[in-house]
């Protein structure tokens, strides 16, 4: 009988063992590898505090307290040109998630008509997509936000755009596309509007509810209800109702393009700016997803939509119940890191001139106050944040809708 | 046989009706056009609409393009010329040709040596990128940094020589040394390097104007020159970084581990753009007081930093598609980690990260354009700055655009086309 003993054990524990025993070297690795951190991390923090004492700075975020001193035109919420620099950075903040839940929107919306477009069996719109599809992906977003801004730019200004005429009419007779922006009608808020509102968010939940119904029904007794119609019912009916009821508290407030012969007057205004930025992330993430889009479709094999089809589902019923939910597991990692790319990529705002929290805390603030440190730690951590956010929703969203294994 | 059946059934055919082509439906490029654009109400309509929106596009481009000016000094020559058609300003490029490539302070009697770089380069990556040619060809590839430093920074030639002199010492001190283990090779390797490094920066500081091209300060640089710089700098930096990145974050090491997670994490949350800002105006703070380094170098240093953190994350879903049993095949035939991860783990693990990875490199070589927004005068900064700026040519935005737009298209375009064609090549699962 031959016993296994470890060589090693009846010596005890030898220096060298620190790096040739494979219990211990890690260990020292690690020991290492932390040591070289601090020193490093040492080696900046002292650098950082000779270089501010040599230069009389310090590090103190006092500035978010003073005025800002500069306006910003598109803003949803109130701002003044007196108002702190924090809530400067705020209205960028907001500016910011406001595009960039735009710009995810409409980049879906493209993404997914593009994708699918592009694996259409008719050969010319195959093409016109794939040229599309590499037309955005092989240009930078930069470039392609300054084309779409000049684009933007190109729309008459407010006073030729009324011109002569003064009975030219509004586009569809809603809207105005000038050189400052799109601009379309305001709702007005009146009293018992927000009655109107709350109902019609009770029905969305509504809805959700009746499709659960429904499924459940469907699981439990096999009957199935009619979905589409009776969810429009329950979703308009109610507001609409109330709406009358209460003696039509929400009124529109129309642009006017009487009032006055060099500006348009009244309305809602999307700055051009804000357009400008918007269109350019959609177009451009909309080619990377529709490229998504098209490897999460192709990745569900022929023999899923045949083997659906011998069990007698309808081609609409096919891809709703089989090749999409597949499909969707494919699809969903790439598309979270689109829209983080979305929001990371509407930093470039400030090429054209849109004031998200690039452009007014690492712009204008870090301009007017020198406190390069402060600012760009900041910035970087609202973008860590909404990073980290975004992923962890759609984290959750990718959870539900993943395989379950084991 | 055939007798009686001609007598007893009338209608059986006794010889071969002559060939005729099919129906005209059915054939060519008519069954073609009904098979591929009109096989329905729908796809009738849908081709329709595509054709129409080709055709519009066409027609305002075609004339832009083929009726442009070439030669013109300004736009208000071109305007006079066009008396309002629209066509196109292309006189702009002519004009700006060295600027728009080189940026507006490079020597223009040293342009020869940015395009001998760029000529060069194209013939040394050939063998990196096409298999198939002789492997000694790669020294020659090893040799083009210190060419191309040489040819584009100026200045004596014995830093680059010295550099490179660096390089080789440190390389046989680590084939020396790596018997011992390939900790101790790396670190023999760097130690040697770093030392004939130090005695080469005095050579070449105490003989600064022997065998010398004319020295162009980094903020020189610019134009398209400046994004492939940086472009290919930063790929080709960040590879190596990110390589071991990847494989700190697979580590079983919770403090390397860790480490490289927070690293990776940080990186990919914040936007590119706000790391240029710490090139511009916070690293500085953090740098020995009375060092300057000059800015172009601070950039290359985030950009790299930026770009190995997501090819770390690329070559970390390599490593996790492999196989298991790859890593234990490696286990069992007693390799130690760094001959485990040479030998087996790497080779297999990058070939699958191939797409990935074109995919970031050609993603940063677009995102150089961002410096123009730190006030660097790459190819959109020259456009948007010293060119739209200028009396001449204000307004001419389509054309310098355009340019812009077609020479990225051409370059990532191409990488891309490559990439696609090596996957087909390196694939050796049998289908």
């Amino acid at each position: 009988m031959t016993t296994f003993t470890d060589p090693q054990q009846d010596g005890g524990f030898r220096l060298s063992m620190l790096l040739n025993d494979t219990r211990y070297r890690g260990l020292t690795f690690q020991f290492i590898a932390l040591l070289l951190l601090i020193g490093f991390m040492a080696f900046l923090g002292m650098n950082l505090v000779s270089n501010l004492a040599a230069a009389g700075l310090n590090i103190s975020y006092e500035f978010l307290g003073e005025p800002a001193g500069y306006d910003i035109n598109q803003r949803l919420i109130d701002y003044t040109s007196q108002s702190t620099h924090f809530r400067a950075a705020m209205v960028g903040l907001l500016n910011t998630l406001l595009v960039a839940v735009l710009a995810c929107l409409t980049a879906t919306v493209i993404g997914v008509v593009a994708g699918v477009a592009r694996l259409s069996s008719n050969w010319l719109v195959a093409k016109v997509m794939s040229l599309y599809v590499e037309a955005f992906r092989n240009v930078p977003v930069l470039i392609w936000i300054l084309i779409i801004g000049t684009i933007v730019q190109q729309g008459p200004s407010p006073r030729v755009y009324l011109g002569d005429d003064p009975e030219r009419g509004l586009f569809l007779g809603f809207f105005a596309f000038t050189n400052r922006g799109l601009t379309a009608p305001a709702p007005v808020w009146l009293e018992g509007s927000i009655w109107v509102v709350g109902v019609f968010l009770a029905s969305i939940v509504g809805v959700f509810l009746y499709r659960r119904f429904v499924r459940k029904a469907l699981y439990d007794s096999g009957r199935l209800y009619p979905v589409f119609w009776p969810s429009v019912a329950i979703l308009l009916i109610p507001a609409i109702v109330t709406y009358f009821l209460l003696g039509q508290p929400i009124g529109i407030d129309m642009p006017d393009v009487l009032a006055n012969r060099f500006n348009l007057q009244g309305g809602f205004e999307i700055q051009r700016p804000l357009i400008a930025l918007w269109l350019a992330l959609s177009v451009y993430t909309g080619a990377f997803i529709a490229e998504n889009v098209r490897a999460g479709i192709m990745a569900v094999s022929k023999g899923q939509t045949e083997a659906a089809a011998s069990l007698g589902l309808r081609p609409r019923r096919i891809m709703n119940l089989v090749v999409l939910p597949q499909a969707l597991r494919v699809i969903i990692p790439p598309l979270i890191s689109n829209y983080l790319n979305i929001t990371k990529n509407s930093s470039l705002a400030i090429a054209v001139g849109y004031a998200d929290i690039t452009a007014t805390l690492g712009g204008i603030t870090l301009n007017q106050t020198g406190r390069a440190i402060e600012t760009v730690l900041l910035l970087m951590l609202f973008y860590l944040m909404i990073s980290l956010l975004i992923s962890a929703v759609m984290n959750v969203y990718n959870a539900s809708v993943s395989l379950k294994e084991r | 046989m055939s007798d009686t059946h001609s007598e007893s059934i009338s209608f059986v055919r006794e010889s071969f009706l002559p060939e005729v082509p099919p129906p005209a439906a059915e054939a060519g490029p008519v069954k073609w056009l009904r098979a591929n654009l009109f096989s329905g109400a729908v796809n009738s309509v849908m081709t329709l609409l595509a054709l129409a929106l080709l055709i519009y596009i066409l027609w305002g481009f075609l004339p832009w393009l083929l009726g442009g000016n070439w030669t013109a000094s300004n736009i208000r020559e071109c305007r006079e010329i066009f008396q309002g058609s629209g066509a196109g300003c292309f006189a702009v490029l002519t004009e700006r040709w060295n600027q728009l490539l080189f940026g507006f302070s490079y020597p223009p009697s040293e342009y020869w040596r940015p395009t001998l770089s760029l000529l060069l380069l194209a013939v040394v990556i050939a063998p990196v990128l096409f298999s198939h040619l002789p492997r000694w060809l790669l020294i020659v590839t090893a040799l083009y940094p210190f060419t191309a430093y040489w040819l584009i920074w100026g200045g004596t030639i014995f830093t680059p020589v010295m550099a490179l002199a660096g390089v080789i010492a440190g390389y046989f001190a680590y084939r020396r040394a790596v018997e011992r283990g390939f900790a101790v090779g790396l670190l023999a390797g760097l130690v040697v390097a770093l030392f004939v490094w130090w005695l080469g920066g005095l050579a070449a500081a105490s003989e600064p104007d022997s065998l010398a091209l004319e020295r162009v300060p980094s903020r020189d640089m610019g134009g398209f020159m400046l994004n492939m710089i940086l472009g290919v700098v930063c790929v080709s930096l960040s590879l190596p970084i990110g390589i071991l990145l990847a494989l700190g974050r697979q580590s079983s090491l919770p403090i390397v581990k860790w480490i490289c997670v927070v690293f990776i994490e940080f990186i990919r949350g914040v936007p590119l753009i706000t790391l240029l800002f710490v090139a511009n105006v916070v690293l500085a703070y953090f740098l020995p007081p009375g060092t300057n380094f000059d800015l172009i170098l601070r950039v290359i240093i985030m950009i790299t930093m930026f770009a190995s953190a997501y090819i770390a994350e690329v070559i970390r879903g390599g490593l996790a598609a492999l196989p298991r049993g790859q890593y234990e095949a490696a286990d069992s035939l007693g390799l130690d980690y760094a001959q485990a991860m040479r030998l087996i783990i790497l080779p297999q693990a990058l070939k699958i990260s191939i797409p990935g990875i074109v995919n970031v490199a050609v993603g940063l070589f677009k995102d150089t354009t961002l410096v123009s927004i730190i006030s660097m005068f790459d190819l959109v900064g020259m456009i948007r700055g010293p060119i739209l700026a200028s009396t001449d040519w204000n307004g001419v935005y389509w054309e310098l655009f355009g340019f812009a737009a077609l020479l990225f298209f051409v370059v990532c375009y191409g990488i891309s086309q490559y990439s696609q064609w090596l996957e087909r090549k390196l694939a050796t699962d049998h289908r």
